[in-house]
């Protein structure tokens, strides 16, 4: 466990053990220098997984805070994918994963028997680290989600679709060809853009990208992450990337895993962003921030 | 460096025979079959009633060979989709499964002339349905409900991994995934699949020998559509000699001095409907692939 936390880190990590539910309610709000307030929308609490018995994650516990967008940085192989699966039970689907520890999502744990697994990702929608359009038309990807929910209302179905490609600020690039052109035949940049307005549609909570830039030219890059600094209006936002640039600039939060001996990734060190790259507490995070491993 | 060269050279050079060879192989077939049947493949060839000693046509063994193909796809088609969906998406690897892949294998390698056989047994006696279109039908099921079976899970398992996280991410259940993000993108697999095996049904004769029966039709009343009347050419339930039986027959118990002119153009007409399939599966699903990955 990681016990040198700095700033607001540290009364979120106390709402993360497992006290009694007034102490949860009373510690989920924490006040930041600029007396902003500060609610934890997720929390991953002593998370581990492990594929086919090889641990790949051992003990990692953050909060993540609303209408923020909080990072998760690491060299390859420490864990960071694996965790922010754990986020929409995404991991179930990969054979032989085992996901023990628990994590919350307002309160409610998603793991817990009972939960429709559906739901939860509906709530916690994912961006792919490589754009995954469907080969279908740039209505029907985006109209995709509402429609598995039932919404068969073609008026509101529309209004849906442009509302998301607004969100995902893609609609003056595409507005003219929505049901002729293929998600396929967009850039890649423009590929990416549609994938987070496919999940805007269906009005997710919480939005997790895995590393959704890496594929990407610097300019699309730029526009994801101004996307990213947009949506927190409305959304709370996970990032898996091992571009500290990126991190550093887009991100509230910065969680910094590493790999242990045991080749098991584990956290080493979270905190505000600007505080986690300034002064950060662990060498270890200091010599990856300054490009010295990873 | 220059041996190198060489070898590669060699390599090309023998590896495009090699395929030319199976090239000129088919085309020369085509041509010869065709060629001998020049003069024979008629209007009247091929949608006249047969004669018992002049050379009549072909007609209503024709129509039995679409008519069965028909029935055949109306029981494979669906029982193979629904069956090779069950093996890509939730069949466990197991074993049951590997019983029905066991079987799957196993069934495909058996002679032909043996699932005749058995259909005679099955499908004709122990039904009581006598030599019939019907019983000729299930004989051919059952060689070609695992060939659909495995071509359909093929398809299904061709599409993308990332294709299906992204539905189920985005709040999908399985079934959604499957109906309309996996069927979908595999229907082109699937149509090449079905028109495929329509080809190998199409020419199929040993297990319709002693299940659709070996009488030679004639005088069909397509008018008449009451689907239980045995004399009805609609009817299920009556005998039904296809093309391909009806050359094996001309040729081994033929009368009349137009046996080789008929065996000719029956053996051309099959060989050209045969190609027609494989040309029209190629072209079919390539304007699906275009249809569904376009729009």
């Amino acid at each position: 466990m990681t016990a040198d936390l700095g700033g607001v880190a540290a009364p979120l990590k106390a709402s993360g053990s497992r006290s009694s539910l007034g102490q949860l309610a009373a510690a989920r709000r924490a006040t930041l220098a600029e007396d902003e307030a500060l609610v934890t929308k997720m929390e991953a609490t002593s998370l581990n997984v492990s594929y086919a018995g090889r641990t790949v994650v051992r003990d990692v516990s953050f909060p993540v805070i609303s209408n923020q967008v909080t990072a998760i940085i690491g060299p390859s192989g420490s864990g960071k994918s694996s965790v922010l699966r754990c986020f929409n039970r995404m991991n179930e689907l990969i054979p032989k994963a085992v996901v023990s520890g628990s994590v919350r999502l307002d309160d409610e744990d998603i793991y817990a028997s009972g939960v429709q697994v559906v739901e939860v990702r509906r709530r916690v929608g994912l961006v792919f680290q490589r754009p995954n359009p469907f080969p279908m038309s740039i209505y029907e990807n985006v109209a995709y989600g509402p429609r598995r929910l039932g919404e068969r209302n073609r008026a509101r179905l529309d209004e849906i679709v442009e509302r998301s490609i607004r969100q995902a600020a893609l609609w003056e690039e595409v507005s003219d060809d929505l049901r002729r052109k293929s998600g396929l035949a967009l850039s890649g940049g423009q590929q990416q853009r549609l994938c987070i307005a496919r999940v805007l549609a269906t009005e997710p909570e919480v939005i997790l990208m895995d590393e959704p830039a890496s594929a990407l030219d610097p300019i699309a890059t730029l526009q994801i992450e101004e996307l990213m600094r947009e949506l927190i209006e409305k959304y709370t936002i996970v990032i898996v990337t091992h571009n500290m640039q990126e991190a550093a600039r887009a991100s509230d939060h910065t969680v910094f895993m590493s790999m242990g001996t045991d080749r098991a990734g584990y956290l080493v060190e979270r905190g505000p962003t600007r505080q986690l790259f300034s002064m950060p507490t662990h060498k270890l995070t200091e010599d990856y921030i300054t490009g010295r491993f990873g | 460096m220059r041996r190198v060269l060489v070898a590669d050279r060699v390599a090309t050079a023998t590896l495009w025979a090699i395929a030319l060879a199976a090239l000129l192989l088919l085309a020369a077939m085509i041509v010869h079959l065709v060629w001998a049947a020049v003069g024979t493949l008629s209007a009247s060839f091929v949608l006249g009633d047969p004669e018992f000693l002049g050379l009549g046509g072909v007609g209503p063994v024709l129509w039995n060979s679409f008519y069965m193909l028909f029935l055949t796809a109306l029981i494979t088609v669906p029982a193979g989709i629904a069956a090779g969906i069950y093996m890509a998406e939730y069949a466990a690897e197991g074993r049951l499964t590997s019983a029905i892949r066991f079987a799957q294998e196993a069934i495909s390698s058996i002679p032909s002339i043996v699932v005749g056989l058995f259909g005679l047994v099955a499908f004709v006696n122990l039904t009581g349905w006598g030599f019939s279109a019907l019983a000729g039908s299930l004989a051919l099921s059952v060689f070609n409900l695992p060939l659909m079976a495995r071509l359909t899970e093929q398809a299904l398992r061709a599409v993308p991994a990332d294709e299906r996280y992204a539905s189920l991410a985005l709040g999908s259940t399985k079934w959604q995934m499957i109906r309309h993000v996996v069927v979908p993108l595999a229907i082109p697999g699937i149509v090449t699949g079905i028109i495929l095996t329509a080809g190998r049904i199409f020419g199929e004769a040993a297990a319709l020998l002693f299940t659709a029966g070996l009488t030679t039709p004639s005088n069909y009343h397509f008018e008449n559509l009451n689907v239980l009347d045995p004399k009805s050419p609609w009817s299920p339930f009556r005998p039904a000699t296809t093309l391909a039986v009806y050359i094996w027959k001309v040729q081994s118990e033929g009368l009349g001095s137009s046996v080789k002119q008929i065996a000719d153009g029956a053996s051309a007409l099959l060989l050209l409907c045969v190609l027609g399939f494989n040309v029209g599966a190629r072209m079919i699903s390539r304007v699906l692939v275009y249809r569904i990955t376009r729009a």
